[in-house]
């Protein structure tokens, strides 16, 4: 651990932070294109952000510090969890602070805030969206620990920096456990991420909306904060997939500046490759009915177990 | 040892001026808390200087039968956890005892303290005789305590159900040590420990204690009497036996497994899994229904004890495979979640015997808002409730970890179906942890969120200062352990060496833990909470300079309607909605729903145990008509009764000869 590597671990953090709505962007753009529609510009989150940190912002009468502390502890989470994960170097301080079950933790303390924060108004759709949330988050949680069960069957750790360098170190090994366990991935990341099928971020139609119906009261600074957590929260996710399953290009221990930087314009395309797969699922999927969650999430558990399984019936062992 | 005698005094002392409050209360439960910091003191020295078991013989009860006590790591531990977790509990109950309520101060004050001098014993006997004598004394003077306000029948009712319970209990442990002592009837443990048994015998004795302390730790299906019996007890009491009273239990249940029967089959600790996990999902289930605060609490318990049964059967499994950096994994985990439980379970129990105190209200319902009326308590409470739910950095994230992380080795396991299957606990133990996650959301949601759901609630008065340092106390030991788990992980690291000889790896820094390897996976509490705080504060700063800090307030968005109330939020059943969708077919359920021509609609569900009817329906109905068939003995004739002794002389008197 050294100097250089703080320095990568800060830049890392900030790229992330700074990256995170231009992705959304990306996948907005993207899905409006499929859809035969006229595309907002890529740096339309922006513009709402900085619209929306310029806005008064409006607190109920009773809003207690929790309400108001909610959106900074939130941001503060998903900028953790960005520290952790190894989009462009694994060489970084913070990621030996948490593995990849840590980091469910962590994904689950800022749900709980979200949903604490939701019920502090004590409006009908504060708590409904709170409870629908949490509902979602005991459904996915399942699901995302086997995802992890079979990387750190095929790699012998959980800790994300750990998978990197042993993809690097056999990079030819597929094993097919790793694709049942890359489609249990997206499904999650659909789910926890608010997108189609399970909840559609484009609405605000009260029989369907999740996580908008958790930030109803919430305006100017806060929203802007919970927005740009939220957008980070999907960046995280991408980055935690393209760790687990593309992590081709990612710069390991000791790498030149040089290969940093090509590891900083391959992560860029590989983002931009799965932002347009995101927004094409998304285009190509309706909207689930809520006690249809279950199922689907059921389903991404299930797929994971199976890979599980096929990794143990064929007896494979790459981390030995 | 001293100590204990500390507690039995002030139970005498209480004695000599029962009606007082202020002295029993102001006086007596401070004392008795400093006793408990003692005891703390005094084990937790014993584990971190690693010292060698102490023996002791007391010429105390039968002739010719002496009491044994043994003080080692095992012990050390729970005691450690007793005086931790005890030291709050009495700081909050000299402020929260008041009279005139039920029993007498002073009587409360000899009970309080002999169930507390009772467990001490149990965690130090070292012959059966002396704890089965202990255990009693443990069961009997809990069940006063729960019976504290006699006057109203459901408690007298749960105290019954209690008292029962704990004697079915007791009634398996005798006759496990009875088969443990193996024919040489020595009661010691040392005795049994040397006792060869054969695999049959061992395993009845291991089965034997397994229903035993199963029944006293409320692993399911013996956890019936615990959503009775901790919301009729008074909080002090219920945050004692769900936080203190449960752990002896596992206490037993380790003793006897791993120190006296040295872990004979694999099979054992895969059915101690199975029932562990089961425990864990349906103690989170039906805590996720409930409208009671204290019976979600209570159910929230049979869920943290079903996750430390896991650890503790994952251990045996490991162990008897002769894996045993592995088992000293989940053995660490098992002992550290005992910690922490005791922390923050007794803590939320604190907390609902304060806004008890202070709303008159226990009925999820009726409570709403507290936030506001009562901070000390809900920051508290926010504790708790974050501990609880498994959330980084506080402290049930870190024995949630270390499970998990040894559940990833279970593959390692060398049997082909087991190590197939057992991964899956994994997943069974995300959804608990998840669903308890569930659970905490809606009972802090619904108790100190959101508007007061009954106008009363805006007189709602602040706790006094004695409860809140007892709340702060262990609030602290949240924190700390959740920040430097190093210090628990060395603590159990010790109990681990004992029980299967290994420790886990210690950890590669002073921030952060490794219980495999370092490059495998770590954990760093400090790095969570410091990331998180100084990101927090850079934003704040960040959005202040940059933007501004205005703020307007108004009335909540009503959506165009004008006449909404407090009465609209969301309930507590309302909250529960999505598992009992989900996960309907475990209920018993019976739902009025109001036909749309309803002039006064209303709505009711109610809940049951599927296991209630399943087995205890029919168990009862059995002995009651046994009981009738026995009936025409019961003549009410003295001759007839006479006839009866000489009889069964008469037939004793044939076998003798």
């Amino acid at each position: 651990m050294n100097g250089i590597a703080f320095v990568w671990q800060f830049l890392e953090v900030v790229l992330a932070v700074a990256l995170a709505p231009l992705f959304t962007g990306w996948i907005a753009q993207c899905r409006a294109w499929m859809q035969n529609r006229s595309a907002p510009p890529i740096t339309q989150p922006y513009r709402m952000l900085r619209k929306l940190f310029h806005k008064e912002a409006v607190l109920a009468d009773h809003a207690s510090p929790l309400f108001r502390a909610a959106p900074y502890v939130l941001f503060g989470t998903m900028a953790l969890a960005a520290a952790i994960i190894p989009s462009i170097v694994t060489d970084l301080p913070f990621a030996r602070a948490a593995d990849a079950i840590a980091l469910i933790g962590i994904f689950a303390t800022a749900r709980v805030c979200q949903a604490l924060a939701a019920m502090d108004i004590g409006t009908a759709f504060g708590s409904m969206g709170a409870r629908r949330e949490m509902m979602i988050g005991f459904l996915a949680e399942p699901a995302i620990l086997m995802v992890f069960f079979n990387a750190f069957l095929l790699f012998g750790t959980t800790a994300l920096p750990g998978v990197v360098d042993n993809y690097a170190s056999h990079p030819s090994v597929i094993d097919p456990s790793v694709i049942f366990a890359a489609i249990g991935f997206v499904m999650v990341l659909l789910a926890e991420n608010a997108r189609i099928p399970i909840d559609n971020p484009a609405t605000h139609l009260e029989l369907t909306m999740i996580h908008e119906a958790m930030v109803l009261e919430y305006s100017g600074r806060h929203l802007a904060l919970i927005e740009w957590a939220s957008s980070l929260k999907l960046f995280n996710y991408a980055c935690i997939g393209i760790a687990l399953f593309l992590p081709w290009g990612i710069a390991i221990h000791g790498a030149s500046f040089a290969f940093v930087l090509f590891a900083l314009a391959a992560l860029i395309v590989k983002l931009a490759v799965c932002g347009a797969a995101l927004a094409l699922i998304e285009s190509l999927s309706a909207k689930l009915r809520l006690f249809r969650a279950p199922e689907f999430l059921a389903m991404a558990f299930l797929i994971a177990v199976l890979g599980l399984l096929v990794h143990l019936l064929m007896g494979a062992n790459t981390s030995a | 040892m001293l100590i204990v005698c500390c507690w039995l005094l002030l139970a005498v002392a209480g004695m000599l001026r029962p009606h007082s409050i202020r002295y029993v209360a102001r006086l007596l439960f401070p004392l008795g808390a400093v006793a408990s910091l003692a005891m703390f003191g005094v084990a937790a020295e014993f584990l971190f200087a690693g010292r060698a078991p102490q023996t002791m013989t007391l010429v105390l009860g039968l002739p010719d039968l002496p009491f044994h006590l043994r003080l080692d790591a095992l012990s050390a531990f729970f005691l450690m956890v007793l005086g931790l977790a005890g030291a709050g509990i009495s700081t909050f109950a000299a402020g929260y005892f008041r009279s005139g309520e039920g029993t007498a101060p002073g009587l409360l004050g000899l009970h309080y303290h002999v169930f507390m001098a009772s467990m001490a014993v149990v965690m130090l006997a070292d012959d059966a005789y002396l704890f089965m004598v202990a255990w009693e004394v443990m069961a009997l003077s809990s069940y006063f305590l729960v019976t504290s306000q006699h006057r109203i029948p459901e408690i007298r009712q749960a105290g019954f159900l209690y008292l029962l319970m704990a004697h079915v209990g007791a009634i398996c442990i005798l006759l496990s040590f009875g088969v443990m002592q193996g024919g040489s009837w020595q009661l010691t443990f040392d005795a049994m420990r040397g006792a060869s048994l054969t695999p049959l015998r061992a395993t009845m004795a291991f089965a034997l204690a397994l229903a035993g302390f199963g029944a006293k730790a409320g692993v399911v299906p013996a956890h019936v009497w615990l959503p009775e019996a901790h919301p009729a007890a008074p909080s002090p009491v219920s945050a004692m036996m769900s936080g203190l009273m449960l752990k002896t239990a596992i206490y037993g249940l380790l003793r006897v497994t791993f120190d006296l029967l040295h872990v004979r089959f694999w099979q054992w600790g895969l059915a101690v899994l199975v029932l562990g996990l089961f425990s864990g999902v349906f103690g989170a289930i039906f805590a996720a229904v409930q409208t009671d605060m204290k019976r979600l609490l209570a159910y929230s318990s049979i869920e943290n004890i079903g996750l430390i049964v896991t650890a503790v059967g994952l251990a045996i499994l490991f162990a008897a495979s002769h894996l045993p950096l592995y088992a000293a994994l989940a053995l660490a985990a098992a002992l550290i979640h005992v910690l922490n439980h005791s922390l923050f379970k007794s803590m939320l129990f604190l907390t609902t015997g304060s806004v008890l105190h202070a709303t008159k209200q226990r009925s999820l319902g009726k409570l709403g808002g507290l936030i506001r009326y009562m901070p000390w308590v809900a920051a508290f409470a926010l504790i708790g409730t974050l501990a609880i739910a498994g959330l980084p950095p506080l402290n049930g994230f870190v024995s949630e970890w270390l499970l998990l992380q040894s559940f990833l080795f279970t593959p390692r396991l060398p049997h082909t179906f087991v190590n197939m299957l057992v991964p899956l606990g994994a997943a069974v133990l995300a959804l608990t942890v998840a669903l308890a996650a569930y659970v905490m959301v809606k009972f802090y949601g619904v108790v100190f969120l959101g508007q007061p759901r009954e106008p009363s609630l805006v007189q709602a008065h602040r706790s006094n200062w004695l409860e809140r340092i007892g709340l702060a106390w262990l609030a602290a030991g949240c924190i700390a352990i959740g920040v430097e788990p190093q210090l628990a992980l060395q603590a159990a690291g010790s109990v681990t060496g004992m029980l299967v000889g290994q420790t886990v790896a210690s950890s590669p820094s002073a921030w952060r833990i490794a219980p495999i390897a370092p490059e495998q996976a770590s954990y760093s509490g400090w790095i969570f909470l410091l990331v998180i705080v100084c990101v927090v504060a850079i934003t704040f700063l960040a959005v202040r300079l940059l933007a501004h800090g205005r703020v307007r307030r108004s009335p909540p968005w009503d959506c165009g309607y004008r006449w909404q109330d407090a009465r609209m939020q969301d309930t507590a059943e309302g909250f529960g909605q999505p598992i009992r969708q989900i996960f309907g077919p475990l209920f018993w359920m019976q739902v009025h729903l109001p036909s749309p021509a309803d002039e006064a609609p209303s709505y009711r569900v109610h809940i049951e145990d599927r296991i209630w009817r399943a087995i205890y329906r029919p168990i009862s109905a059995a002995v009651q008509r046994a009981a009738d068939a026995m009936s025409f003995l019961q003549s009410g004739r003295l001759a007839v009764y006479l006839l009866f002794s000489f009889l069964t002389l008469l037939v004793l008197l044939v076998f003798a000869l």
